[in-house]
């Protein structure tokens, strides 16, 4: 009891220091925003905003709350985050694997991919792909049409629009094809186990999904059509295109700028990753009678992720954080839109930065929870 | 007998309200700012991060402009030597947390005067140095003479957390065209976005379209539109809750544009103070105690004229002699046609 009592006690006072700073903080702000007249409250949000975004997946008008100006410029600063893990991903793999390739021109190019690309600040890096996008791209009336459809321009990527009908019966049948992929997988997995037979689970699978979502158009009523844009003058001189979807050269300089920065540190992780599983492993399993593919699927890779995984994850959160730099190069995200002209609009600064700092604070450890969901799943389970 | 005790108490209470209320009023002249600044020995002015004819710096760091002369006109009075002013450069997006966190204690950076920036987020407007409005710059080639020949689908770049981007949105709007807003944090990105042509038309303040211009790769290639769509008062910013401060701020611009009016300059202050009209003794301190109501010496103001000058001399100075605007359109003196008007020194 004595004891238990003597540990708690140095307990309690780091509690109550905490306690006490935060409280310092939280008054102090308080007495200094009373003396200046400033009011705290979160009221503002559903003010009109009454301003514009230049680029939007929801419906955003001027005429809305700044609530809804947040969930825009959220959605963008989302977007940026899944593109750019995407694309860091597919590079980091290639690049990583490239690494350890017995070519020497490949080896080597990757290598330096990787020196050049990490050592050089972000921001300029996003500097060079915005203004040099700016200085490269044609204006929109000197655009050749890439695949007789899009157009690579100045004023954006203006890429064909589709235009769905019955969309919602096209989407079930995709997650038919989903839900008969997950049963042939079990059933697949339960035939090996019992009886050691093998099916061409791949083959099936891909089947399904292409044939279900197929089958819809023939008889399920489903069309699609593409809305092509359209140049359209606007002056002697001046040219857009309507119609279609227009994707900003910010967006694209950001999301390119990003996935070439963190995928140089992805690459070193799965380099890591596939030389930590050790060679030994590898002429077991070659031993045992399985094919250079089971090796790799079933042998290594298991064994690489594992290693791979945590530090990736740093690198996702990374470039998740990173993405606010939009707001050097105008993209409309959470920092330029929301903490940048929202702030400025209203005034409330103490209140939009930490709504934005808990934004990004949720979404990066949304983020680690799902990776480390993944990892979980991944990690050896001792029998 | 009890109606005069009565009337005492009454008068001893006169007493001692009008006590308080004296003491209160002494105690206001102490301004905090006031007090600080001439503890540290200058003037700390948030300014922009270089705008022509308004606040830019030279290449040795010298900061000229009349946002600039504003700050100068207020070391001038409270610590006597116009140079001993500290700027620091601020995007629009920084300025108003600048000054209400107490980093400076003057905001000069062609700011515009609006009752909500002025009601809502702890700042007061003290005056305007420049009547300005918003307008648009295009390229000469696209032969667009007048903003009504705008078409659905235009793009324009403009600066970040301005009222440029609410003034546009309320343009665009009311003419029913459909635009795209390309925002940035920095004057200068905008400007090269503008340059390369992300843009069809770059929107700020007329100043600021005049300054920028020269920015441009080829000048003669842009012109600005004639139609203003918006006023823009533009004028120095102090935190609120410093009375004196506010008015010593307020009292240093208005010096400069009344001193203009009586034809002071800052050659012939000194020779002013003989002058037989009394508004011009005043303005150079060589009567009545103009300065004691702010905590200052009496010359607060010969200073400020000799030092700094009057509002023309820094308008020609600063923005006429430069070529960014030869004239002086509505920021010329209410006696000749503008509308600078200022309340008398007195």
């Amino acid at each position: 009891m004595n004891n238990k009592f003597k540990r708690l006690i140095p307990q309690f006072f780091t509690l109550l220091l905490v306690v006490l700073i935060f409280g310092f903080f939280t008054f102090n702000a308080q007495v200094n925003m009373d003396n200046r007249g400033i009011d705290f409250g979160f009221g503002f949000l559903k003010q009109e905003a009454s301003f514009d975004i230049q680029f939007s997946l929801v419906d955003y008008d001027g005429l809305d709350p700044y609530w809804w100006a947040y969930v825009a410029a959220l959605l963008n600063t989302l977007l940026v985050a899944v593109l750019g893990i995407i694309l860091c991903t597919i590079i980091g793999v290639i690049v990583g694997v490239a690494r350890l390739s017995s070519n020497y021109l490949i080896r080597n190019t990757a290598a330096w991919y990787v020196e050049f690309f990490r050592n050089i600040p972000l921001l300029l890096q996003i500097f060079f792909w915005y203004y040099a996008a700016l200085r490269a791209l044609p204006l929109p009336q000197d655009a050749e049409p890439l695949l007789g459809v899009s157009y690579l321009t100045i004023k954006g990527f203006y890429i064909p629009a589709m235009i769905w009908e019955n969309l919602n019966i096209f989407l079930y049948s995709v997650i038919l094809a989903i839900i008969g992929i997950v049963i042939v997988r079990t059933y697949a997995r339960k035939l090996q186990e019992n009886e050691g037979k093998q099916l061409p689970v791949f083959y099936i699978s891909l089947s399904l999904i292409i044939i279900l979502p197929f089958l819809t158009f023939l008889v399920g009523g489903v069309s699609l059509d593409f809305e092509i844009p359209v140049i359209k003058q606007l002056s002697i001189t001046s040219f857009t295109y309507v119609g279609g979807i227009g994707l900003p050269p910010e967006l694209i300089a950001l999301t390119l700028a990003l996935s070439l920065y963190t995928a140089t540190f992805i690459a070193e992780c799965v380099r890591a990753g596939i030389q930590g599983v050790g060679k030994g492993q590898k002429e077991a399993a070659a031993s045992i009678g399985l094919n250079p593919n089971q090796i790799l699927k079933l042998v290594v890779m298991p064994q690489a992720l594992r290693i791979i995984i945590p530090p990736t994850t740093n690198q996702y959160l990374n470039l998740t954080k990173n993405s606010s730099l939009a707001a050097a190069i105008a993209y409309p995200d959470l920092v330029l839109v929301f903490a940048g002209t929202a702030l400025m609009q209203t005034g409330k600064a103490i209140e939009i930065v930490s709504i934005t700092m808990l934004t990004y604070l949720s979404l990066s450890l949304a983020i680690a929870a799902l990776m480390n969901w993944y990892n979980k799943k991944i990690e050896i389970k001792e029998k | 007998m009890f109606k005069l005790i009565k009337q005492l108490t009454s008068f001893v209470a006169m007493v001692a309200v009008l006590f308080v209320f004296t003491t209160e009023t002494m105690a206001a002249k102490k301004s905090k700012t006031l007090k600080n600044t001439q503890k540290k020995g200058f003037v700390r002015c948030g300014v922009s991060q270089g705008l022509p004819g308004f606040s830019n710096a030279d290449a040795a760091g010298n900061w000229t402009g009349v946002d600039v002369d504003v700050c100068r006109a207020v070391a001038a009075a409270v610590l006597g030597d116009a140079n001993k002013v500290k700027f620091t450069p601020l995007s629009a997006k920084e300025r108003f947390t600048a000054l209400t966190s107490g980093e400076i204690d003057i905001l000069s950076r062609n700011t515009t005067w609006t009752l909500s920036r002025d009601a809502d987020i702890g700042l007061t407007f003290v005056g305007v140095n420049f009547y300005d409005g918003q307008g648009f710059m295009v390229r000469k080639s696209s032969g667009i003479t007048s903003t009504s020949q705008f078409k659905d689908g235009i793009s324009a770049c403009t600066n970040l957390g301005t009222t440029t981007e609410l003034n546009m949105r309320d343009f665009f709007n009311s003419k029913g065209i459909s635009y795209t807003p390309v925002t940035f944090e920095k004057a200068d990105e905008v400007v090269a976005a503008y340059d390369a042509g992300r843009c069809d038309t770059y929107t700020t303040d007329k100043s600021g379209l005049a300054a920028q211009r020269i920015k441009l790769s080829s000048p003669d290639d842009h012109i600005v539109l004639p139609e203003t769509i918006s006023k823009e008062p533009l004028g120095p910013v102090v935190r609120q809750g410093d009375a004196v401060w506010e008015d010593i701020v307020r009292w240093s611009l208005n010096t400069m544009i009344e001193a203009e009016e009586y034809g002071i300059t800052s050659s012939n202050a000194d020779s002013m103070k003989t002058s037989d009209n009394p508004q011009i003794k005043r303005l150079v301190g060589a009567e009545g105690e103009m300065g004691a109501a702010f905590g200052l010496d009496n010359e607060w103001n010969l200073r400020i004229i000799k030092q700094v000058g009057n509002y023309g001399e820094s308008y020609k100075r600063n923005i006429a002699d430069t070529g960014i605007l030869p004239d002086r359109g509505p920021n010329e003196l209410w006696t000749k046609g503008g509308i600078l008007y200022v309340p008398p020194s007195r």
